[in-house]
């Protein structure tokens, strides 16, 4: 019951942190300098009558808070206006995008998560020579921004190699996938040592911890418990990185997604942003936000399952 | 009271430990900092000098490092990109380290109305990535060199006014406080003369670590276009245009600014790490 | 290999002989000719200060030594040396013969892992139980030593300190043990609890006829529970014989001081002797006995020459490690 409430009072906290980013997201375009019929009409000057019809098109001339609800009840039935760039609904062209971005996300985090964790327990596990290379090779993985990653894989496995497409998203899954391959391994890069240094250092905690020289007083198998009790005990820490983990990887597919024109939700932020598109910029804005936001909300739900000391005083009803 | 200071995770505990590695990243970044502060004297051509004629060939004794797509010389481009990509950085961490003490400070000091409503609006910052916090303000602003800067400032405050925060209030607990305060000292005077003294090991750690920070994602506005205006030379721009002449088989002008950025971070992550190992 | 024919060796559940440790970074041996035996279902205490190295000798019964130790001696456990051995068979011996009760259960236990997984772990993952057997006789275990099976579905972080020791002990037992470690097994708990948990581990003990090798920096306790006493200073045993002797009458001035230093009500008031000085540090080397420094009657041949652990003329079970031991006992005879 308790985990009940505390679901239902993180929501709640999550809704107030949301509304006021919307305020935020909506606020600076009006702060913008300058009239936003101006951007519209993009310095070409124009007739009052003109003018007139696309302040009442776009409700430029209702006040502030008028303006900012009406915004929140359409984005609240999923409309988030007319792109003025596009010239279409910003939810359609959202709706033809976010698949690949989504794909190119999950395809991220999965060698993330895999190729992350398998270091980090290789390095921690292994010790010696091997976590040497593992932190080596980490410390540039953190160190390389994910457009340079972008740059310098298109380089090497397109263009000089020729094992993979050097831009764009192709057609039907399989295709997808194999044009996305090297967007996503760029765009997993930083994270991989991320990660790996995450579980590494949780790892060696658990490894020093006083349990496991007793299980392995009690004949338990070694590999049983890394699995078991090494492994098992570093995974909480590891999920607190999830938020983090996944707004990077929002953040970072704009870049990526621009070195290698995919035509994602990222590059359409960016074109969008040099073209003064508010309501795209508004709309992808507030998706990242509420995205990052609502990981974390799972990784806090999450947490209890993996550590039941989270729990205490619930009597166990997570379990 | 625990005064933890925010990096990503992760970086913590880098040890290579005068590492062959670190050793070089550190020869590179030294050289390039002397470089960057005599750069109108040592650049070779001017960075927007257009050779067409020459364009996207590669080192010559005229132009070591070669040239890029637009016929631009690399080295010249790269050595006063440094004072670009390095100055905005140092922008960002001047305002927000700023800006962040004194916000955290008050918090702390005053308490009350004021505290929740600054650590309220923290948790909102938080909720922007400053990347993208940085994309919005230029959408509304345009592009620039300030916008950015002033974004990432907004969007790093919060990691050291929730540190300073933390510091203060741990600092305030202490005796000598209280002694000053018997004595008629104001609390301005306390906190300028004793408090930030205190504290300033552990804020120094933080911003150097979002000075790395502040490069990466600087660079990749830059990248983006959205950074420094187009012809300004820039790390982040030199690897976008970059591009063309990597596929064209020159990958000089791209691939150089990219080993710079990465051993600014590898230095940076081994200094901050000294940092927090000193400070408890 | 160590297929040692049944004589000597098989009625003693442990047996350690000239058991030397060398740790990397000291100066000396951090244990330094250990002998110690502990009968078949007898109950043995091993006393000394932290740092005298009862843990490790406790530990080395189970194979259980820090990293980079050197090794020398044997340690036998029912006859095989566990020093010696492959890993498969120490393994084994783990999930079976030997079982410890650590010090502290919050620590020893995994708090992520329910307290049926940790009772059932080692005999199931070698394969020797299947799950539901182990499963019941764990059930049967925790009603032995008092707890309500129900706990076998909880966290460890559900239960009180004193209710997961006793699921430690009953962990210890469900490989039918010949031999029992308890390294000062009640010294995480409340006073309250502390008495519960040694009367059951006695109780458990007689029961199932077990080897009980005790460690504990608690005299009085030594003096309740155990047949036999060894007391260890610096990496050595400098005395040890039946309890009610050895307490009654030492014959080492450390284990003399140990009992003077421990207060008591029967004793004068004002008179709580403390021992001067320090245990000798691991960086420095010794030639001599390891506490004339800190010993009264130490003279010029303590400094220089090794104590043999010699037994006492009239009590052969009876050996303490002092060039002075006549002297000790005519003193004590006088007092």
């Amino acid at each position: 019951m308790t985990f009940v409430r505390f679901a239902v009072r993180r929501a709640a906290e999550m809704a107030v942190t949301l509304l006021a980013a919307s305020f935020v997201v909506f606020g600076a375009m009006y702060l913008a300098p300058g009239s936003p019929a101006s951007f519209l009409l993009t310095g070409r000057s124009a007739s009052p009558e003109a003018l007139a019809a696309i302040n009442s098109q776009y409700h430029l001339d209702d006040p502030f808070a008028v303006r900012y609800f009406a915004w929140l009840g359409n984005v609240l039935q999923g409309d988030f206006g007319r792109s003025i760039t596009y010239r279409t609904d910003v939810s359609r062209l959202l709706a033809d995008r976010l698949p690949t971005t989504l794909l190119l996300i999950t395809m991220a985090l999965f060698v993330v998560v895999l190729v992350g964790l398998l270091l980090g327990r290789v390095a921690a596990v292994r010790g010696g020579r091997t976590d040497s290379a593992v932190l080596l090779a980490t410390t540039f993985a953190v160190g390389t921004p994910a457009f340079v990653a972008a740059v310098l894989l298109q380089g090497l496995f397109a263009v000089r190699l020729g094992w993979f497409p050097s831009g764009g998203a192709g057609d039907g899954l399989v295709d997808m996938v194999w044009h996305l391959t090297l967007p996503a391994v760029a765009l997993a890069l930083y994270l991989i040592g991320m990660l790996a240094r995450v579980t590494r250092s949780a790892m060696l905690d658990a490894l020093g911890s006083e349990h496991v020289t007793v299980a392995r007083s009690r004949g338990v198998p070694e590999r049983q418990v890394i699995r078991r009790h090494v492994f098992r005990n570093s995974l909480g820490t590891v999920l607190t990185t999830g938020g983090l983990v996944v707004s990077t990887l929002l953040v970072c597919t704009i870049l990526v997604e621009t070195a290698f024109s995919v035509g994602g939700i990222g590059q359409l932020l960016e074109l969008s942003t040099s073209t003064k598109d508010f309501p795209t910029v508004q709309a992808i804005s507030l998706i990242v936000v509420a995205l990052f936001m609502a990981v974390n909300l799972v990784v806090d739900l999450l947490l209890p399952l993996v550590d039941p000391r989270l729990t205490l005083g619930s009597r166990g009803s997570a379990g | 009271m625990t005064a933890v200071f925010t990096r990503r995770p992760g970086l913590r505990g880098i040890r290579a430990g005068g590492s062959p590695l670190h050793l070089v990243c550190l020869g590179l970044v030294a050289l390039i900092v002397t470089a960057a502060l005599l750069a109108p004297w040592l650049v070779p051509h001017d960075p927007n000098a257009v050779d067409l004629g020459g364009a996207l060939a590669g080192p010559s004794p005229d132009h070591p490092l070669g040239v890029d797509a637009a016929g631009r010389d690399t080295l010249s481009r790269l050595l006063l990109g440094a004072r670009t990509s390095l100055l905005g950085p140092l922008g960002v961490v001047v305002f927000s380290t700023l800006a962040g003490v004194a916000v955290g400070t008050a918090a702390a000091w005053r308490g009350g109305w004021l505290d929740s409503v600054l650590s309220r609006s923290t948790e909102l910052v938080f909720a922007f990535p400053g990347l993208l916090l940085a994309i919005l303000i230029i959408a509304v602003y345009g592009e620039g060199l300030l916008a950015p800067v002033v974004a990432l400032a907004v969007a790093y405050l919060p990691y050291v006014s929730r540190l300073t925060r933390s510091l203060v209030l741990a600092e305030r607990a202490r005796p000598y406080v209280s002694a000053y305060q018997v004595q008629g000292h104001s609390g301005l005077q306390i906190c300028l003369r004793h408090v930030l003294p205190n504290i300033a090991p552990v804020v120094l750690a933080q911003a150097t670590v979002n000075f790395g920070y502040a490069l990466m994602d600087l660079a990749g506005l830059s990248f983006l276009g959205l950074g420094v205006p187009a012809l300004t030379p820039d790390w982040g721009r030199m690897v976008f245009d970059g591009q063309t002449a990597i596929q064209h088989g020159y990958p000089l002008s791209a691939v150089l600014p990219c080993v710079l950025i990465v051993a600014f971070n590898v230095v940076g992550e081994r200094w901050a790490d000294r940092v927090a190992r000193r400070t408890p | 290999m160590s297929t040692t024919p049944p004589t000597d060796s098989e009625k003693y559940a442990l047996q350690v002989q000239g058991l030397r440790i060398t740790l990397p970074g000291t100066a000396r041996n951090v244990l330094d000719g250990v002998d110690l035996t502990v009968a078949a279902g007898e109950t043995v205490a091993l006393v000394g200060e932290s740092g005298s190295g009862k843990t490790l000798t406790s530990r080395s019964a189970l194979g259980l030594l820090p990293p980079g130790a050197l090794t020398e001696g044997r340690v036998d456990v029912v006859g095989e040396d566990v020093l010696d051995i492959s890993a498969e068979r120490l393994r084994a011996l783990r999930t079976g013969t030997v079982a410890m009760i650590f010090q502290d259960p919050r620590a020893a236990i995994n708090p992520l892992r329910r307290i049926g997984d940790f009772l059932v772990e080692g005999v199931t993952l070698t394969g020797s139980v299947n799950q539901a057997d182990a499963t019941a006789r764990a059930g049967e275990l925790l009603q032995d030593v008092g707890v309500d099976p129900s706990v076998l579905r909880k966290y460890p972080s559900q239960v009180s300190g004193g209710m997961l020791q006793r699921v430690m002990i009953a962990a210890a037992l469900m490989g039918d043990p010949s031999l029992l470690l308890a390294d000062e097994p009640t010294t995480a708990l409340d006073v309250t609890t502390q008495a519960e948990v040694v009367a059951l581990l006695i109780r458990l003990q007689q029961c199932f006829a077990t080897g009980l090798l005790f460690v504990t920096h608690d005299l009085d306790l030594a003096a309740t529970i155990s047949d036999r006493v060894y007391v260890m200073y610096a990496g050595r045993i400098a005395e040890s014989g039946p309890a009610d002797e050895l307490f009654a009458r030492p014959r080492h001035p450390y284990t003399a001081a140990l009992l003077a230093s421990t207060p008591r009500p029967d004793a004068p008031a004002g008179r709580l002797a403390a021992i001067d000085g320090r245990p000798p540090d691991l960086r420095t080397t010794l030639t001599g006995c390891a506490f004339a420094a800190r010993c009264p009657l130490a003279t010029e041949v303590c400094e220089q020459r090794q104590p043999d652990l010699r037994p006492a003329p009239d009590r052969p079970g009876h050996r303490a490690a002092c060039h002075h031991t006549e002297q000790l006992t005519r003193s004590s005879a006088d007092a």
